[in-house]
């Protein structure tokens, strides 16, 4: 898919589009083959090894031989399409194409805010429907008590708890 | 690791000795202690002599290429020179431009090194008719 759209933008006159989109030369697309050999040197973009060992395009069409041919005489009498079109002949990504990122990471982002809103999703469910009551030392009643009584058994009196209570207004400090 | 870090010191030195641009080739890869350290004339000799071998074929090419862009350097025109004539008796002006394309990405951030590798090659450019990948429209994506 990529491959084949890199290879339609990187041709600018129609006529030379051809050469290098021929069916033949997807056909010879060594990573689209189903069954990829291991044993055979593969064709690689990378940044590395700027000579991959094998070229992308291996099954080349009479057009294609033809420009091949002409290769081997003086490069001065290729057109620009010509040489673009050997260019995408051995290779599938220039350097620039290698190098350009790509907005996956912003779909990756947003897939992840959303499961992790769907969890908060479900979180709340369980503490409604299945979490049971809170202790009875919890509630308000109880609480009022327990801070009277911290506070008459001078709890923490130097820096902590009771130092925020004013005794003497008998109110927090 | 170590190479890289001992590359980085003496290409240091030499570059003040020195008035273009001074990150093209530097010192061997091996780094020994004892024994005599190639200079960088003789880095540059030993691979111009490689890529000139008159009946050098499509094999020593990709070899000697992707070998040198594996280096912490970017290679003297000269070198590139000898590559890309090299390629030209093989009859294969791709890897001609991916060359350049490799120069250029070798450069990183010294954004000042490829024009100046261009200006350099600029007569065997011509002489041999290799476009640039400017020219061809693949310098960016």
């Amino acid at each position: 898919m990529l491959a084949s759209r890199a290879l339609v933008r990187g041709l600018q006159s129609g006529f030379w589009r051809r050469v290098s989109t021929s069916s033949a030369a997807w056909a010879a697309h060594t990573h689209d083959v189903d069954v990829v050999d291991c044993s055979v040197p593969q064709y690689n973009n990378r940044l590395d090894t700027p000579l991959p060992d094998v070229p992308f395009v291996r099954n080349l069409s009479a057009e294609q031989k033809k420009l091949k041919e002409k290769e081997k005489g003086s490069w001065t009498q290729l057109t620009k399409e010509e040489k673009l079109a050997l260019y995408r002949l051995t290779h599938e990504l220039s350097y620039a194409e290698m190098r350009q990122g790509s907005k996956e990471w912003m779909t990756v982002l947003g897939g992840i805010f959303i499961f992790l809103g769907f969890t908060g999703l479900l979180v709340w469910w369980q503490r409604v429907y299945v979490y049971g009551d809170v202790p009875h030392t919890l509630s308000e009643e109880w609480v009022a008590q327990q801070t009277q009584r911290m506070i008459d058994m001078r709890v923490n009196p130097v820096h902590g708890f009771s130092h925020k209570w004013d005794y003497e207004k008998k109110q927090w400090k | 690791m170590f190479r890289a870090a001992l590359q980085l010191s003496v290409s240091g030195a030499r570059s003040l000795t020195r008035s273009r641009p001074q990150y093209t080739a530097s010192v061997a890869a091996r780094s020994y202690s004892h024994g005599k350290q190639e200079t960088d004339e003789e880095f540059d000799a030993r691979w111009v002599t490689y890529f000139s071998k008159p009946d050098i074929d499509a094999w020593e090419l990709r070899k000697g290429m992707n070998t040198l862009i594996g280096y912490d350097l970017v290679p003297e025109p000269k070198i590139l020179d000898a590559a890309l004539r090299a390629c030209r008796r093989l009859n294969d002006l791709a890897s001609a431009i991916r060359i350049l394309e490799a120069v250029k990405d070798k450069s990183g951030p010294h954004k000042e090194i490829y024009p100046y590798v261009l200006q350099e090659l600029q007569p065997t450019l011509n002489e041999l008719g290799i476009p640039t990948p400017e020219e061809l429209g693949i310098d960016k994506a």
